[in-house]
């Protein structure tokens, strides 16, 4: 059985419907990556799964449970994580509370998962003192992540992880990425670096419009000539 | 359809003035009319700065105290004892000292040109703003001890024509305006409303401790009335009751030309392209500043004309009651009420503020006596009980006007935001 | 040195006294502020009305002969008005700012929404006592400690009143507390994230709901506090909030809004600057009267006692101007 299943999810934010039935599916071993134009709905789509937005119609199912339109308060416990796109630490707070704020919904002893955090990103250890406001980008892209990890989740959901990002960068988060995903937690993410990440994707989705284009693994969309031409500039 | 709603309003409301017309007389009711025409184009005002301009105003109450005091400065008669002693000469040492000291913070404030910058320029301004405040007070607080000290105690009035001094009410009121809008208009929706009402408590404090110029607490009366005063029609042989009537109709004639004029010319001004621009940067201000719209001068502009029909009347109200009592001014009387006025008739359309007006000020009004009336039946019933009556019904009853007043505009938030006859939306190209 | 000691009885101890109540008034403004995102009109009156309720609980108390030796009964009865005013403070939320949160109201709305709240409990209480002065010291005496200076020549004493010293206490408990609560508790540090980042606060799974809730209880009880603060220090009257809410809204600007920290500061800043503005300063200057090249004349106060309450406003139009957000750094939205 898949982790999460959408079955043709419409929904938007009150007005005419963003998402025309989106269909998905990612197992607990999946890197998933959502690729499209910009405007497509990708972050929308990641929103719909958290609950942020209204699902009018189809399904969102997670570990067999139906989630659609359940409150973040309710899904986090559930093994969900999201990390925006932007506006995604606190950053008034130190690197360390950020975490701690990710385990808010926790009841247990939560300090190994901040070392775990902390053998992740190194030098969040360096800085777990220090504003989240006063990091680098590339840095405070690492703060939301732990952020989101805090919780544990079985999935997690990543708005553009290397937005803004030097291109050394990009592959170290993309690494890291990897290195969470075989630490046994299933990933979502959308990329505007559609390429290197379809590379080490297992599940590839192409939105456009609201609506799944291609659907596939990785490589084989970047094989397919009809996506390369249309959505990864040739 | 807001028209044919707007229209049943209208009737309901003219019934209900019938029905209280009816019950208490048509003298009682002649007042009420009065006064709620004036805070209809107090209203008004309001509906320009924030119905149209977006701008959160909480010092209406500073506006209507300025008409006021201009209007008591025109219109009382002169005191000659005053004009023959020192008085003016002082007065005029103090207005000398103040243009001074004001020149004074003007050169600091542009000390940057002789090359004086940052912190030297801040420091000289601070100094340019003690050196002033000295200055002035030195000069001022003479004057007052003297002017205080003489048999009347104040400067009296100029002894012209009451309508002048409503006029004067407006320029006043414009002028203050102009200075708060300076200062405050950049100011984020939460802040300006905390600075509004923060400068019209300050015009508060001036006008209720500056004896010399407005009496304070011993209060200004008579003031004059632009028409013929009940007085004058008993002198010519009319019943009493018909006199109060037919004075209170010849101020309602004046009150409702004023109200009319200023309607209209508002409604012309709502509907052309001024009101255009400025409903497009109350609802998108990033869009119409990007535009290359002045903003703030737009502003500014909004926040004066509506101070200028709150200065007249205020300063209407205040000849018509025949009293100027800066004490009796409350921030719940003279600012809230005005809010609730507008919210509840529908900010951004004139007639649902001037509705709104109406309606408001004749529930503020009833609902002492409709306590008390209340407050009775419990009482008695109370009695009969054997739990002893209500103490002290009569001043308890006024104080439910305020709670009504809460209850009002909680419901009106809840069940109608946009209020009774609300904002024609016009979709535009 | 008898100068000083006047200087320091009327400017020291009682810009302490005021600024500890404004502070505890102006951090309920600021945390509202900060978490909800609109200015509490009604705050003042939310004070106004703890202290009416500390002011039954008291006549209560006396009434049973409930009293603690040394003990004002109006702190006797504090911690149970501030918890029946946070009861009120929640049933307000619940009633008025809540369904027109859900609704998705501007902050505008909720201010003005905070109006009619202000109004509601104006009425209500002018109904029940009347719009006369009450006092929590007709039947108890207000004790006045006087501290003898050891020093040559010098005859008058440090004065100040048994409630004073009580609410520089309970200022000081309430300020240690909400800054171990805010920077040790999860809860309170789930409130710090929502004042910063509401939406991803939301995100990481915090109950924005039982924050919302938390907030009311802590401003509910502080207001609670500082009105009964206010009442003992001078007297209770229903137009108290009025006279209140300026200066503590003048507070939490000038500290910068949505910061505790700011708006304690700011509370003191106003109360010291309120206070020595009244005092008359040629107390001070008499001693050296002849080495000054004028006369000192017999009063120098820096505005007549009657403008007191605007000191508060000059002071908070100069800091808009000067820095919008507030001498602290402000929150920006
Ligand atoms: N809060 C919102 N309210 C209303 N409409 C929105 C909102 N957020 C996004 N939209 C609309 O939804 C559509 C899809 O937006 P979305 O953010 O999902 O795009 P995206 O695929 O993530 O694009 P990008 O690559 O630029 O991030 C857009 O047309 C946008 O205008
Ligand atoms: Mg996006």
């Amino acid at each position: 059985m898949a982790l999460i299943e959408l079955k043709n999810v419409i929904g938007g934010y009150g007005g005419a419907p963003i998402l025309n039935g989106v269909n998905m599916s990612i197992e607990q071993s999946d890197i998933g990556v959502i690729v499209g134009p910009n405007g497509a709905g990708k972050s929308t789509t990641l929103k719909a799964i958290f609950g942020l937005l209204k699902v009018t119609e189809g399904s969102i199912v997670f570990q067999g449970e139906e989630i659609q339109n359940a409150l973040p308060d309710r899904l986090v416990p559930k093994g969900l994580s999201f990390v925006p796109q932007e506006k995604n630490v606190f950053t008034s707070m130190s690197v360390e509370e950020n975490l701690e704020m990710g385990a808010f919904t926790r009841t247990d002893d939560f300090r190994p998962t901040i070392e775990w955090v902390y053998d992740m990103f190194p030098v969040l250890r360096e800085k777990r003192r220090q504003p989240a406001g006063e990091l680098s980008g590339g840095q405070r892209q690492m703060v939301a992540m732990g952020r989101a990890l805090m919780s544990k989740p079985s999935l997690l959901l990543l708005d553009e992880p290397s937005a803004g990002l030097s291109p050394r960068y990009v592959l170290e988060i993309f690494e890291q990425i990897v290195k969470v995903n075989k630490a046994g937690v299933a990933i979502l993410m959308v990329e505007q670096n559609a390429r290197q990440a379809l590379a080490f994707a297992s599940r590839g989705f192409v939105l456009a419009t609201g609506k799944n284009r291609f659907t596939g693994t990785g490589p084989e969309l970047i094989a397919d000539p009809e996506v390369a031409k249309s959505f990864l500039g040739g | 359809m807001i028209a044919r709603r707007s229209l049943t309003l209208f009737a309901g409301l003219f019934v209900l003035f019938c029905v209280i017309g009816w019950a208490l007389g048509a003298a009682n009711i002649s007042l009420l009319l009065v006064q709620s025409f004036a805070y209809a184009l107090i209203a008004l005002g309001l509906n320009i700065q924030w119905g149209y301009g977006g701008l959160f105003n909480f010092g209406i109450m500073g506006m209507l105290m300025l008409g006021g005091a201009a209007t008591t400065f025109i219109s009382t008669p002169i005191i000659p004892g005053f004009w023959g002693s020192e008085g003016p000469l002082l007065l005029g040492r103090a207005l000398l000292a103040f243009a001074f000291g004001f020149l004074l913070v003007w050169g600091a404030r542009k000390a940057d040109r002789v090359g004086i910058r940052g912190g030297w320029k801040t420091a000289l301004t601070i100094v340019a703003w003690a050196a002033a405040y000295i200055i002035y007070r030195s000069q001022i607080d003479v004057a007052a001890a003297y002017i205080e000290a003489t048999p009347d105690g104040w400067i009296g009035g100029l002894g012209l024509h009451p309508v002048l001094g409503w006029l004067f009410g407006g320029v006043l009121a414009a002028g203050a305006a102009y200075i708060v809008g300076k200062i405050c208009l950049g100011l984020r929706t939460d802040y300006l409303a905390i600075a509004t009402i923060g400068i019209s408590e300050i015009i508060r404090a001036l006008l209720k401790n500056m004896d010399w110029l407005t009496r304070g607490t011993l209060t200004v009366s008579p003031i004059p009335w632009p028409t013929p005063l009940p007085q004058e029609f008993q002198a010519s042989g009319t019943p009493i009751t018909d006199s109060f009537i037919y004075a209170r109709l010849g101020f309602l004639g004046l009150v409702l030309i004023v109200l009319i004029v200023a309607f209209f010319l508002v409604q012309r001004a709502y509907g052309g392209p001024w009101g255009r621009m400025m409903r497009a940067i109350r609802d998108n201000y990033v869009a119409a500043a990007s535009m290359g719209k002045n903003i703030t001068s737009r502003q500014l502009e909004v926040f004066i004309l509506g101070s200028v029909l709150m200065g007249i009347g205020g300063a209407m109200l205040v000849s018509f009651g025949q009293i100027y009592d800066p004490g009796s001014f409350q921030p719940i009387n003279h600012t809230f009420l005005i809010w609730v006025m507008v919210i509840v008739g529908g900010a951004g359309n004139n007639w649902g503020a001037v509705f709104g007006a109406m309606l408001i000020y004749i529930t503020w009004m009833i609902s002492d006596p409709v306590s008390q009336w209340l407050f009775n039946g419990i009482s008695n019933w109370s009695t009969d009980l054997g739990w002893g009556a209500i103490p002290e019904i009569q001043s308890r009853a006024s104080q439910m006007r305020v709670f009504v007043l809460g209850v009002v505009i909680t419901i009106a938030l809840r069940y109608a935001p946009r209020g009774l006859i609300p904002e024609v939306v016009k979709r535009e190209a | 040195m008898n100068e000083l000691i006047f200087f320091f009885n009327n400017v020291i101890v009682g810009g302490v006294a005021l600024g500890s109540i404004y502070a505890v008034g102006a951090i309920g403004v600021t945390l509202i502020f900060g978490i909800l995102r609109f200015a509490h009109f009604a705050h003042g009156d939310m004070m106004t009305m703890g202290a009416f309720i500390a002011f039954l609980l008291m006549l209560a108390c006396q009434a049973l002969g409930i009293s603690v030796p040394f003990l004002p009964t109006g702190f006797l009865v504090l911690p149970v008005a501030m918890v029946l005013t946070t009861i009120i403070a929640l049933g307000l939320d619940k009633g008025f700012y809540a369904p027109l949160r859900k609704r998705g109201a501007k902050p505008v709305t909720m201010l003005i929404a905070s109006i009619g709240v202000t109004l509601i409990i104006q009425g209500l209480i002018r109904l029940f006592f009347g719009s006369g002065t009450w006092s929590f010291f007709e039947s108890e005496t207000k004790q006045l400690i006087r501290i003898p200076v050891p020093l040559e020549g010098v005859t008058r004493t440090i004065n100040f009143t048994q409630p004073q010293v009580l609410m520089v206490v309970c200022t000081a408990v309430a300020v240690l507390a909400l800054h171990f609560f805010l920077t040790r508790s999860r809860l309170g540090k789930a409130m710090r994230a929502m004042a910063d980042n509401p939406d991803l606060a939301q995100v990481s799974g915090i109950n924005t709901k039982v924050v919302v809730r938390v907030t009311w209880i802590i401003a509910g009880s502080l207001a609670a506090m500082a009105g009964t603060m206010l009442a003992l220090d001078v007297q209770l009257k229903p137009d108290l909030a009025f006279n209140i809410v300026l200066p503590i809204f003048a507070a939490a600007i000038v500290g910068g809004l949505g910061q505790s920290y700011g708006a304690i500061a700011g509370g003191f800043l106003i109360g010291f600057a309120e206070t020595a503005a009244i005092f008359n300063w040629s107390v001070l200057l008499r001693p050296i009267a002849g080495a000054l090249p004028f006369e000192v004349p017999a009063t120098l106060a820096i505005v007549p006692t009657e403008y007191k309450l605007t000191v508060a406003f000059v002071i908070l139009v100069v800091v808009l101007l000067w820095r919008p957000t507030g001498i602290f750094k402000g929150a920006s939205s």
